[in-house]
Formats: C-alpha cells, sequence, structure tokens
C-alpha cells in the first residue's frame, strides 16, 4: 500500500529541496522497513518522524546520516549523494549521560563541533574562540560556557548539542529523539530552540520521535511509518482516526485535546504483524533504539 | 628494623651535592617518560582504560622477562609485548567495558609467564627485580637517546591524531556521525598506549605503571575540566613525581618506585581535596564567579 499513500512534494521557494529520497527503499532480508519513499523536504521545512517501537525511525536516520545504505532508490542533500560524515548534516542524539570527570567544558562540548574533525591540534584559537562564542550565543547557553558538561542538566547539554551539530552551518538538522529524559520545560525550550533554527534560519530538520506533542507547533508535515507502511502529510492530514487506522491496518482511535493529540489502541509494535520481541533478521539496535 | 635503620635506607643526603650530577641521565629519564605519561594519561582516563593498562603491562612484563632468558634486548622484548597486548585489546572492540573480561583472563596469563622465564633465567637477580619494580637509576646514554626518540614518535603521533581522538574518544556516537575514523583511531591510540607502557616500565616497573599513566591525568581531571589545563596538569603532575622522585631515591638503597608512586599518590589526594573543595563553593555557579575558573 506504501506506494499508492500520496506524497505531496514540499513547497520549495529556494529551487532545490534541503534532502530528497527517490523511490527509496529499505529492508533488512526479507524485511521490508518501507518501500517507495518520495520525499523533499525544502530548507526551513520541519519534518516529524513518528512510528512505534521497531517501525524504521532509527533505521531512517542512519541513512541519512549515511551509515547505512538504502536497499535502492536515491538520496540527495542539497544535490549531493548521501555519504557518511556530510557537512550538510548537523546530528542531535538523544541526551546522554557523562561522567562528571569528562574533561570539557560546555564550551569545548560545542567546539567538537567546530574543528574536532581536523587532525592535529589547534594552532590558532581566535577564529574557534569567536566561532564557539557565537554558537553558544545562539542557543542561549553563554551563562554556562565554562561549566564542566557533567555538571549540566540534561536541558542544558541538549542546548550544547544543538550548538555542536550548528556548527559547520549544516542544511539539515536531524534530531534523534532529543526530548528523552528531559522534564516538560526543557522539552518546550528544546524544541523552540530547533523551530528557531527551521523558521529563523532555513535549516530544514528532520526530527525522529515517538512524541509528537512537544514539538506540535512547530511541524510543518509528519513521515508516519509503521509495519513496513509510511504515510506523509502535515499533521491535520495525517493525525486522524482515519489514516493511522488505515496505516496500523487496526482500528486506531485519534483524539484532539487542549491542543495534544492522543493516539489510542495504536498495537505496541507493528513489525510486519509480528509483535515486537520477534526480531529475525532485524538489527538488534534498530529494536533497542527504535523507541 | 629500627626507625633510624629505616629512615637511613629511605632518605639518605649524604654527599647529595656530588651524587647529582650523576644521575643527569637518569633525571632526563623522568622527566622524559613523565612528559609521555602525563600526556596519554589524559586520553587513557577519558576512555576509561585503566584496566588495560594494567593488563598491557603484564603483558610487557613477559615479553620483557622473555628477552631476559634469551639474553635479547629486554627493553625490545618489554616494547614488543606491551604493543601486541595494546593492539589485541584495540581490535577487540571500541569500548572499554567489553574489553575488561579479557584483560581479566589475559593479565594473569601474562604475569605467569613472565614468572616462568624469570624463573628459568640464571642471570643477576637484581634484573629480575627490576622488571617489576623499575630500575631507571641504571639508565645509560644511549639508553637514554633511543628513549627520547621513541617519547618523541608517542608525542608526534598524539599531536596528529589529538582532536579527532578527543572527539571519539568523549563522543564516540557523534564522532562516528561525522565521519571520523573512531575504529582506526582506536588501534592508533592503543599502539601509542603500547609503546607508552613499555617505556614506563623501565622507571616503575610492571606492577606500578599505573601511577605514572593514570594517577596524574586522574589527579588533573579533579581540579580542572578545562582540556588545556587538564593536559598541563597531567604533565606537571607526572613529571614531577619521577623527577622528584628520582631525586628523593638518589641517597637511599631501596628502588625508585616508591617515591614515584607516594608522591604520584600524595598529588592526587591534594588534587581530590582542592576538587571537593570547589565543588562545594559551586563550580556549577552561573554567573560572576565563574570567570575566575578561565
Amino acid at each position: 500500500m506504501s506506494p499508492s499513500v500520496p506524497t505531496r512534494p514540499a513547497a520549495d521557494p529556494a529551487g532545490r529541496p534541503a534532502v530528497s529520497l527517490r523511490d527509496a527503499k529499505l529492508g533488512y532480508g526479507n524485511r521490508l522497513l518501507w518501500d517507495g519513499l518520495n520525499l523533499d523536504i525544502a530548507p526551513g521545512e520541519f519534518l516529524a518522524v513518528l512510528g512505534a517501537n521497531g517501525s524504521g525511525k532509527t533505521s531512517f536516520l542512519k541513512v541519512l546520516l549515511g551509515m547505512a545504505p538504502l536497499s535502492s532508490g536515491s538520496l540527495t542533500f542539497d544535490g549531493e549523494p548521501a555519504r557518511r560524515g556530510h557537512r550538510s548534516i548537523g546530528y542531535v542524539p538523544q541526551q546522554k549521560h557523562f561522567p562528571p570527570d569528562t574533561p570539557l567544558r560546555a564550551r569545548d562540548l560545542v567546539g567538537l563541533g567546530v574543528d574536532g574533525h581536523k587532525w592535529g591540534i589547534r594552532l590558532r584559537g581566535r577564529a574557534y574562540r569567536h566561532r564557539v562564542d557565537e554558537l553558544l550565543a545562539q542557543v542561549g547557553a553563554t551563562q554556562y560556557a565554562r561549566i564542566p558538561v557533567g555538571m549540566l542538566s540534561g536541558g542544558e547539554q541538549q542546548r550544547l548539542r544543538i550548538a555542536q551539530a550548528l556548527a559547520p552551518n549544516p542544511k539539515v538538522l536531524l534530531c534523534d529523539e532529543p526530548l528523552l529524559s528531559l522534564d516538560l520545560n526543557h522539552q518546550k525550550a528544546v524544541s523552540a530552540l530547533v523551530g528557531q533554527q527551521a523558521k529563523g534560519n532555513g535549516t530544514a530538520v528532520v526530527f525522529v520521535t515517538h512524541e509528537i506533542n512537544p514539538i506540535l507547533e512547530h511541524v510543518d508535515r509528519v513521515l508516519y511509518l509503521a509495519g513496513g507502511r509510511f504515510t506523509v502529510g502535515t499533521p491535520a492530514e495525517v493525525m486522524t482516526t482515519k489514516v493511522l487506522s488505515r496505516l496500523y491496518g487496526t482500528h486506531v482511535e485519534v483524539l484532539h485535546s487542549k491542543g495534544r493529540i492522543v493516539v489510542v489502541g495504536m498495537p505496541e509494535a507493528v513489525i510486519d504483524g509480528h509483535p515486537e520481541g520477534l526480531p529475525d533478521g532485524w538489527p538488534a539496535d534498530d529494536l533497542a533504539e527504535g523507541a | 628494623m629500627s626507625w633510624a635503620d629505616f629512615t637511613s635506607a629511605v632518605f639518605n643526603f649524604t654527599d647529595y651535592a656530588e651524587l647529582l650530577p650523576l644521575f643527569r641521565d637518569s633525571l632526563l629519564a623522568g622527566a622524559i617518560l613523565g612528559l609521555v605519561g602525563g600526556l596519554i594519561g589524559t586520553f587513557v582516563m577519558m576512555r576509561d582504560l585503566a584496566f588495560a593498562v594494567h593488563g598491557i603491562a603484564e603483558l610487557s612484563f613477559a615479553g620483557a622477562s622473555f628477552a631476559l632468558l634469551v639474553g635479547a634486548d629486554v627493553i625490545g622484548g618489554s616494547l614488543v609485548g606491551s604493543v601486541l597486548a595494546a593492539l589485541l585489546l584495540g581490535a577487540m572492540g571500541v569500548r572499554a567495558r567489553e574489553k575488561n573480561s579479557v584483560i581479566g583472563v589475559i593479565m594473569p596469563f601474562g604475569l605467569g609467564l613472565g614468572i616462568l622465564f624469570l624463573s628459568l633465567y640464571q642471570g643477576r637477580a637484581a634484573n629480575k627485580f627490576g622488571l617489576l619494580t623499575g630500575q631507571i637509576v641504571s639508565v645509560d646514554s644511549t639508553q637514554l637517546s633511543a628513549l627520547a626518540v621513541t617519547a618523541l614518535v608517542v608525542i608526534a603521533g598524539l599531536v596528529v591524531i589529538w582532536r579527532p581522538l578527543t572527539f571519539a574518544s568523549v563522543d564516540p556516537d557523534i564522532a562516528d556521525a561525522r565521519g571520523i575514523p573512531v575504529r582506526t583511531l582506536s588501534l592508533a591510540f592503543m599502539f601509542l598506549l603500547g609503546i607508552s607502557v613499555a617505556l614506563s616500565i623501565q622507571v616503575v616497573g610492571a606492577l606500578l605503571v599505573l601511577a605514572l599513566l593514570i594517577t596524574p591525568a586522574a589527579a588533573a581531571l579533579q581540579v580542572t575540566a578545562a582540556p588545556r589545563m587538564v593536559v598541563a596538569l597531567s604533565v606537571a603532575f607526572a613529571v614531577v613525581s619521577t623527577v622528584g622522585g628520582i631525586m628523593l631515591a638518589l641517597g637511599g638503597r631501596i628502588p625508585i618506585s616508591p617515591y614515584v608512586t607516594t608522591l604520584s599518590f600524595v598529588i592526587y589526594v591534594v588534587c581530590r581535596l582542592v576538587g571537593g573543595w570547589r565543588r562545594r563553593r559551586g563550580w556549577t555557579a552561573r554567573a560572576a564567579s565563574i570567570s575566575a575558573h578561565a
């Protein structure tokens, strides 16, 4: 059914999409994650990638990062083919715990994004310091610039992650569940920061998440993955009882309440009709991280 | 042993002024090893490899005692043993945790082999003991230049991979996503670490290598998180421990390693106290007070 789902091409004022997937197919062994995915993400567009555990969200991310190849089809960034470590992509991961004795201050974590990939030691520091200060200011992290990362809160760390990801001026900001394990206030602040980046600086955002509500006001379109099928559209088009029921192949109730969307009756995990826990031929980390 | 016997064995500064110039080469060697240990130690801490260092040291000991037994160059044997062990651990995986059980298996095996070779060896007993507890006082000028050249290779190697290695050490997932060759860097680092362990064994011996490769960096991390400061302090602590240890040991009749290990331990304890005081006073303070910690 997936190829028949209409995928609306993005409104694209600049001409070239930031990300372009053509007839993209991804599968492992005889397991199909998605097929016939045609998707253009315009500069400044905010795309949320939603789906149940094991629906292929993490694999989608790995493909964009160039760490896993497509089974068939093509993927380009700003017209260039995808590869690992592409400068056009900024990557914001899940919040991770830093040991308290990690020898990095907030500004050094951001600095890794500026020149951490270069060989040798840093000889001229002026341009580097200037760029780091600029990035810290951009995400509102200046006041804790000199504090060790192991002593920062999750929300503060995620701001630094965004600054780090923005260092090479990427065309696409790829966020992998960046709100996970943050409290509600930090979730809002980090989402707003990512939203600003899309609207204010024209960076395309691909935001992989299992929970749309914290980012709902910023999202332009949703890519919803479920059990080898997918659908693309605005939140209003996708997040409906009819569309999600058809996607999951079972009745799913979508409720709207006080600006929040609640999906009721969603199967725990849909993997070609198998419940989660039968990962034949499936990369193990995909199941673990796909939540 | 009376207290007077103890102090005269441990601290004896008679004819110190005449003694000191004779040990110029040893002091230089100690300074070079301190420099290497302090530099590489910061990465050992970042990569959580303290246990691996210990394992590499035991295999290095096995290599050295084998060389002693067959009449080959002891430093060469020590180098071969530790580089092989380090590369083996490096090839096994990027994460330190997965390695720990394997290190625990390899380490006693290496130590056992070393003891076997030493028991078979018929030469001077001082040579045997030196491998475990250090023997730098006997360094001659040929050894010193070989040591300096090897140390230079390690330092140059570290400088070349410094930034990507830092990235890959503190944040491997992101470094991988950014296209940094995380695995290759890990192997390159293990190679340099193997050489450093073999060098350090010449000063403090296989059993006490951690005092040079771990303690100074661990002490530095207690008091600062600024990367340059960590490196500077770690090197300073390691050099003070080795050079200071040798200078204290000159007059006494015991090996230098207890002096080196005690000095680095005292530095560590002081740094812990300073670090604790700093944290209580609000290391995480957001406003004006942070400008002092540049």
